[in-house]
């Protein structure tokens, strides 16, 4: 595949590694924040390529893991509501609520949709006038213009029973977040390469210059991710600091106008529960005002008490970057991805199903 | 969840009033919308997240970032992913 | 009627009562003349079996040899109909290849049939069509048969459940648990064909593709590789849970470690594009004509050539290697060097694709 396959050479994969070799005199601390990202570093095996010099730290970035619980409780208590067909990406499916999983509501006998696109959703609710049409909307910057479009398709087609649950996240908050900790270690960022294609980066100059450190936008595919370390370990060795772009063939410094235009229209900024994390001020999007009324949780009042099983996860360390996913006593123990035990092994972007699925080479006796 | 890919798009149209096209991914074809990369053309390349266009992918920029990886001018793009 | 004529005739539709509607009713299952005259119109003139037409409550049968391979497998696949087959083709090639895979040559099969109440019998028709075809193709023959009818709503249009006996004709038999450090992996082809076409048959997905579904018999491969004698240790097919699923099957059996190069595994760009829409590693997705075979290194060169002479073996590939480290895992070196483990499939990847 074009602007993929160039991207996964392993020739040039070798030339990037040998640069950051002889470029690194120090031990860096280098934290990716998109779990895509994560998912990269750990399906291509590039920490192998890296000196041990270099840290990878893997961010909070991933909006299945981070999604609250009690809005997973009141996803599964309207998913098993007989009026509604309730549709969701497929990764959300088996996070684990306070007691159960959108799984179990749909064995149960819910009708629970996977889709591949918001757009989807409009179609059902078309085809299923006498049900309520319920999108769960989880995600980063990156997903919100969807999810805006179908909720602004929905009000033009006059769909009335369409609805959204909503649960999106902003990054620039909670990497704020994490540089104003006490114990913060991470010493650059790479950027969330799509995110940025939306928002672009002008929200990450600040950060960098508050906080005097490297943030590089950063593509997906494994030479994006090696050519982001290489640049933010140049900065690092000179001591300098500032948003670079290392994924130019897609991202540009305003972003994507059009998209932001709808965003604005339809959502606005909220305070958001980062599940392992808690509330982050101003991280959070819900739908605003004039799209109140596509809102699931006005129209569905449901109550949950949302419960946390009181265990020895400490997804929150992981999250931060402090702690590796070994580091947790009950890793690949008590808490697999078949049963996970919190947020960072959920999904399989975050650092601890990561870490399971792909990096345990000798069995833990 | 930021899963992106890149396609070719080969056919722009309207849909129920919305920028739609047919866009390539190795092969395989899908209906995308359009409406966020509104100025596309069919033979340019777009990055595509749940059914919409995010980005028009520059293709200069994509050379360039090849060239100075292998440290000559020559560098191209391609289809296949071993060397 | 002739026996030529009728092996391939489409019969026309459902017993005289239905001829209006052509759908399987609850009294096609009842074992009185609604089952009777379903089988004389469309199982029995479609498949055209000996042993079926005698209608004893089972086969007899001479085997000459003492060493069988027995199997049974059931088909649940959604939809019945896809690029490539349906659940009629894939119900014997499945079964007559987990025969093959134990170096047996495949000589019977038997088949149970559950039909949903409201069932076309125009695709009923056309799946029992495929298995006699398949069957034809295979030289295998359907000996023993029964059908059941359940309520609307009680299975989900059809399942097929097969079973096959072959027959043992090697000193040497392959088995999963026999892989030796040192020893050559070798697939046969390009994988995920089947699982990715079966998604993109799916109406809720917005592709179009134009590859199909591999679903195919491997008994010529089978037979070529059993000329290798004791240097052949394994040959597993690859269903559902793809590739990964089969070398952690057989890690675990030999008590091995397994290193795979993902530069060396093969992947058509349509089903590496599908499975990166979706999300999907094509690692776990199903094929339902490929295998791997496990030979000692030294049979390399020659196994690929035994391969490459067969049906379905065109695309045979060397894609790893057994070793004595890091037992019971797969491990893949990724295409830029770096390395990770290959586990075992988590849960549901695709529901409903064999």
């Amino acid at each position: 595949m074009r602007f993929a396959a160039e991207f996964r050479s392993e020739s040039r994969a070798a030339a990037i590694a040998d640069a950051i070799k002889r470029c690194a005199t120090k031990s860096w601390r280098i934290m990716e924040v998109c779990g895509g990202q994560t998912h990269t570093i750990m399906q291509y095996g590039l920490q192998d390529l890296l000196p041990e010099k270099i840290e990878l730290l893997h961010g909070p970035g991933c909006p299945v893991c981070v999604t609250g619980l009690d809005l997973i409780d009141k996803a599964i208590a309207i998913a098993a509501r007989s009026d509604v067909i309730f549709c969701s990406y497929g990764d959300m499916l088996r996070v684990p609520g306070s007691s159960q999983d959108l799984n179990d509501v749909k064995a149960a006998g819910a009708d629970v949709r996977v889709v591949y696109s918001p757009l989807d959703c409009l179609r059902i609710a078309r085809e299923n006038r006498e049900k309520k049409v319920v999108f769960l909307a989880i995600g980063f910057e990156t997903t919100a213009p969807a999810n805006a479009m179908a909720v602004k398709q929905a009000k033009q087609q006059q769909l009335e029973n369409f609805f959204l649950l909503c649960s999106h996240v902003t990054v620039p908050p909670v990497i704020e977040g994490l540089l104003r900790s006490q114990d913060n270690v991470v010493q650059a960022f790479l950027g969330p390469g799509h995110v940025c294609s939306v928002m672009g980066f002008r929200q990450y100059e600040r950060v960098s210059q508050t906080y005097k450190i490297p943030i590089v936008i950063t593509g997906f595919e494994p030479l994006d991710i090696l050519d982001g370390i290489y640049k933010a370990v140049v900065q690092l060795e000179e001591s300098r600091y500032c948003v670079e772009n290392q994924y130019k063939r897609v991202v540009e410094r305003n972003g994507n106008a059009p998209a932001q235009k709808v965003m604005e229209e339809v959502f606005e900024v909220c305070d958001q529960n980062w599940r392992g994390l808690g509330v982050i001020a101003q991280s959070g999007l819900r739908l605003n005002e004039s799209y109140r009324r596509y809102d699931a949780e006005n129209v569905f009042h449901v109550k949950t008490q949302p419960v946390e099983i009181v265990s020895p996860c400490i997804s929150a360390e992981v999250l931060k970057g402090l702690k590796k996913p070994h580091d947790c006593p009950a890793f690949g123990k008590e808490c697999t991805p078949e049963h996970p035990l919190g947020a960072t092994m959920v999904s399989s972007e975050g650092a601890c199903a990561a870490y399971f699925r792909y990096r345990r080479f000798e069995d833990e006796k | 969840m930021c899963l992106a890919i890149p396609g070719l798009v080969e056919e722009v149209f309207q849909h129920e009033e919305i920028a739609m096209g047919k866009v390539n991914f190795g092969g395989v074809r899908k209906n995308v919308c359009l409406e966020y990369t509104p100025d596309v053309q069919a033979g340019q390349y777009v990055l595509v997240h749940v059914g919409f266009s995010l980005s028009v992918i520059n293709e200069e920029e994509a050379l360039r970032a090849l060239s100075l990886i292998d440290g000559d001018e020559s560098s191209e793009l391609s289809e296949k992913e071993v060397d | 009627m002739s026996d030529n004529e009728s092996k391939f005739e489409m019969s026309s539709f459902c017993p005289v009562q239905d001829r209006q509607t052509g759908f399987i009713k609850l009294g096609h299952g009842s074992g009185g003349r609604m089952t009777d005259q379903l089988i004389s119109e469309i199982f029995q003139p479609v498949l055209n079996e000996q042993h079926l037409n005698e209608k004893e409550d089972a086969a007899v049968l001479h085997l000459s040899s003492d060493k069988i391979a027995f199997t049974t497998d059931s088909y649940v696949v959604s939809p019945l109909i896809f690029p490539g087959g349906d659940i009629g083709s894939l119900s014997v090639h499945g079964t007559v290849n987990d025969l093959s895979m134990r170096g047996a040559r495949p000589l019977y099969l038997s088949a149970a049939f559950t039909l949903e109440e409201g069932l076309e019998c125009k695709l009923l028709d056309r799946v029992v069509s495929s298995m006699k075809r398949a069957c034809l193709e295979c030289n295998v023959h359907l000996v023993a048969a029964d059908t059941k009818v359940v309520d609307r709503g009680g299975c989900d249009k059809l399942f097929i459940t097969t079973s096959g006996v072959g027959l043992v004709e090697s000193k040497h038999v392959p088995s999963a648990n026999k892989a030796k450090a040192g020893d050559s992996i070798i697939l046969s082809g390009d994988v995920g064909r089947h699982g990715m076409a079966i998604m993109a048959a799916r109406e809720n997905i917005d592709l179009e593709c134009t590859f199909e579904s591999d679903s195919a018999p491997l008994i010529d491969l089978s037979r070529n590789l059993l000329r290798l004698e004791d240097a052949l240790h394994t040959m597993r097919d690859i269903t559902r849970g793809g590739l990964a699923s089969v070398l952690n099957e057989i890690a675990v059996a030999s008590n091995i470690g397994i290193e795979l190069k993902e530069g060396a595994i093969p992947v058509i760009s349509e089903v590496k594009a599908v499975c990166e829409i979706l999300g999907l590693d094509p690692l776990y997705v199903a094929c339902e004509g490929r295998m791997i075979a496990i030979v000692s290194s030294e049979k390399e060169k020659e196994a690929l050539e035994l391969m490459r002479a067969a049906s379905q073996g065109e695309g045979a590939t060397v894609i790893g290697r057994v070793v004595e480290d890091h037992k019971r895992k797969v491990v893949l070196r990724s295409l830029i060097g770096g390395r990770r483990i290959v586990d075992k499939l988590s849960g549901e990847q695709l529901p409903r694709i064999c």
